[in-house]
């Protein structure tokens, strides 16, 4: 299992697309390695420059209906090959979110005050997720824990490292 | 209590139900294309896993950069190509016989009333139009599907979109469709199957239908659907002849698919289009949408007419009303891009390549290319694009391109004009 925590990425939009996150001229790579250059290269989104703001985060924290758009799996990938394995939204695109369980990473959806209350912590803030227990601690200009609900299937997902691993033992 | 579409289709496909919420399903057609296939294979290939479940449900094509543009492109194309061959895939779709995947599959009679189909492409939701559950799946699903014949859904609601009135002429199941997507926004139908129902609907050809589902993903929908019937029947007839006795037997089972009366509905929407003009989207998400009449006169570099949501025939004969005698704009660029070799051939067939050219369109071979900014049509930084295809995200065109949504119509207008202009003053 992969580790779920660490410092955070706060991307403060609704509707942050595949195409944002990863562009469809870098889609004729053949390893997921090669994408890590390009990650958020097309975000629109004031004062977010990629180059200097990804460097060390672990986890990103965003508004509503993050990774709409396109069925890429790119746009998880290029977070993992970044060493972001946690992305904390309002709500998720479909295919975004079952593309991160079956990676066996973490799509977090929180209520809208929630979300609100860990843009307030500053701008240094360090989370981390307790899976057992359904938590989440963030730590910034003072400490939150949050409890979350995650469905039982992607939590199966996320313990056997994926669909491919579970899928292949189960069918 | 009675079940809709998809519940009838997610029950007669219900391999697991591993909680209350999640469903494994079997699928009937897995379907692959060079951008989202190819690390799947290697990823099968590197665990000493390179199998594939069915060879005759799985169907192959290379259509996103074609013929390839560069070197890892064309190794793309090479790592479909051997693996549908090593396996023998023989509904493998290759330069000469290649097509944008949404609109040659459902050409090819591949797609049938109640399959569940998926791909690793987002606007798989077009084959809804059949009465299938066609859903858009990553990398890892496609995976799955290749190895296994299984994808797993969480078990779905549907949202009733009752569709009354009449189109005017000038308006289409494109202007339709934006018109919708408006209405529930981009994550108003997340986790949901749209289902087209009422009047227009039992009146549209399949492919205005799959115009229609097309840009169901666009809402954040997992499926678009429409009801099989007599329409869905006669299109496919040249494949199911042997099936059925007749096309009236072939209707009489479709129907058996049919949400019942007593289904329930997340969500029940009437929308009387008898008012509605051509719509034309502005900003970076297809809900930003506005009639015509108040983007009017807004200036284009280029006008791409194609793709998987109006790439097909009846697409390039409405365009082609507007475009014949007439000459575009000096300062605009028309591209298009016929959907599949059949409809590139029709439309010689029936002169309207002719029309398209003698207008100064260039028409590019069946591909997805300029859509997703990878080939054949892609913008310039601040370059504006009139597209039928399905999103105006920032960029997609090409880094730093706009792109305005529209039907064939008004892009063939806009095209004459050389800014977004009304099509029903030029019919």
């Amino acid at each position: 299992m992969k580790e779920f925590g660490g410092k955070a990425l706060f991307l403060d939009r609704n509707d942050i697309n595949t195409d944002e996150i990863i562009p469809a001229r870098h889609l004729t790579e053949n390893t997921k390695i090669a994408l890590q250059p390009f990650i958020l290269e097309d975000l629109k989104l004031g004062g977010f420059d990629p180059r200097r703001d990804i460097e060390g985060k672990g986890v990103i924290v965003t508004r509503a209906n993050f990774g709409c758009g396109s069925s890429r799996e790119h746009a998880v990938w290029v977070f993992e090959v970044n060493d972001i394995n946690v992305v904390i939204a309002e709500s998720f695109a479909r295919i975004f979110r079952q593309n991160m369980y079956n990676c066996g990473m973490l799509a977090i959806e929180l209520s809208k005050k929630e979300i609100e209350t860990l843009f307030c912590l500053g701008a240094a803030v360090e989370i981390e997720v307790d899976l057992a227990a359904c938590t989440l601690t963030a730590r910034g200009d003072k400490k939150l824990v949050i409890p979350f609900k995650l469905n039982e299937f992607d939590r199966k997902l996320v313990k056997a490292g994926g669909w491919l691993a579970y899928a292949d033992k189960n069918y | 209590m009675g079940k809709t579409i998809a519940e009838k289709i997610f029950a007669a496909h219900l391999r697991d139900t591993p909680t209350d919420e999640n469903v494994i399903l079997d699928i009937d057609v897995v379907m692959c294309h060079e951008i989202t296939t190819p690390i799947a294979i290697t990823d099968l290939e590197a665990r000493g896993m390179d199998r594939v479940f069915d060879i005759n449900k799985i169907k192959a094509v290379i259509d996103h950069v074609t013929p390839a543009k560069d070197s890892k492109t064309a190794i793309q194309g090479k790592i479909l190509r051997d693996w549908a061959r090593r396996h023998k895939i023989k509904d493998f779709f290759d330069i000469g016989a290649n097509g944008v995947c949404h609109a040659l599959f459902p050409e090819k009679g591949f797609i049938r009333p109640g399959y569940t189909v998926i791909m690793g492409d987002s606007h798989t939701c077009t084959h809804g139009a059949f009465g299938a559950f066609a859903a858009g799946v990553g990398t890892t699903d496609l995976e799955v599907g290749i190895l296994k014949g299984v994808c797993s859904f969480r078990t779905p609601e549907t949202i009733k979109l009752t569709i009354t009135g009449t189109l005017q002429d000038g308006v289409s199941a494109k202007d339709v469709i934006l018109r919708i997507i408006k209405e529930l926004t981009v994550n108003g139908a997340t986790d949901k199957v749209m289902e087209f129902v009422g009047p227009v609907v039992n009146s549209m050809s399949m492919e205005a239908r799959m115009t229609l589902c097309n840009m169901a993903i666009e809402a954040g929908a997992t499926c678009g659907i429409c009801l099989p019937d007599r329409i869905t029947a006669k299109y496919l007839w040249p494949f199911i002849n042997q099936t059925y006795a007749s096309i009236d037997l072939a209707v009489e089972d479709f129907v058996t698919w049919h949400s019942d009366s007593d289904a329930i509905y997340a969500q029940e929407l009437t929308l009387d289009i008898s008012g509605l003009v051509p719509q034309v989207t502005f900003g970076y998400k297809p809900d930003e949408v506005k009639n015509v009449t108040e983007m009017e006169g807004t200036p284009v570099d280029q006008v791409y007419i194609g793709s998987c949501t109006n790439g097909r025939i009846e697409d390039l004969r409405s365009a082609a009303r507007i475009l014949k005698g007439r000459k575009i704009a000096a300062t605009v660029r028309g591209i298009l891009s016929p959907a599949t070799p059949k409809v590139y051939s029709q439309a010689l067939e029936e002169g309207i390549i002719a029309i398209f050219m003698e207008a100064g369109f260039c028409v590019t071979n069946p591909t997805c290319g300029a859509c997703l900014g990878m080939s054949n049509g892609v913008l310039a930084e601040g370059e504006i694009c009139a597209s039928t295809t399905n999103r105006n995200f920032n960029g997609r065109m090409g880094k730093g391109g706009i792109v305005h949504l529209m039907s064939p119509l008004t892009a063939a207008a806009t095209a004459v004009l050389g800014h977004i202009a009304d099509p029903r003053k030029l019919l």
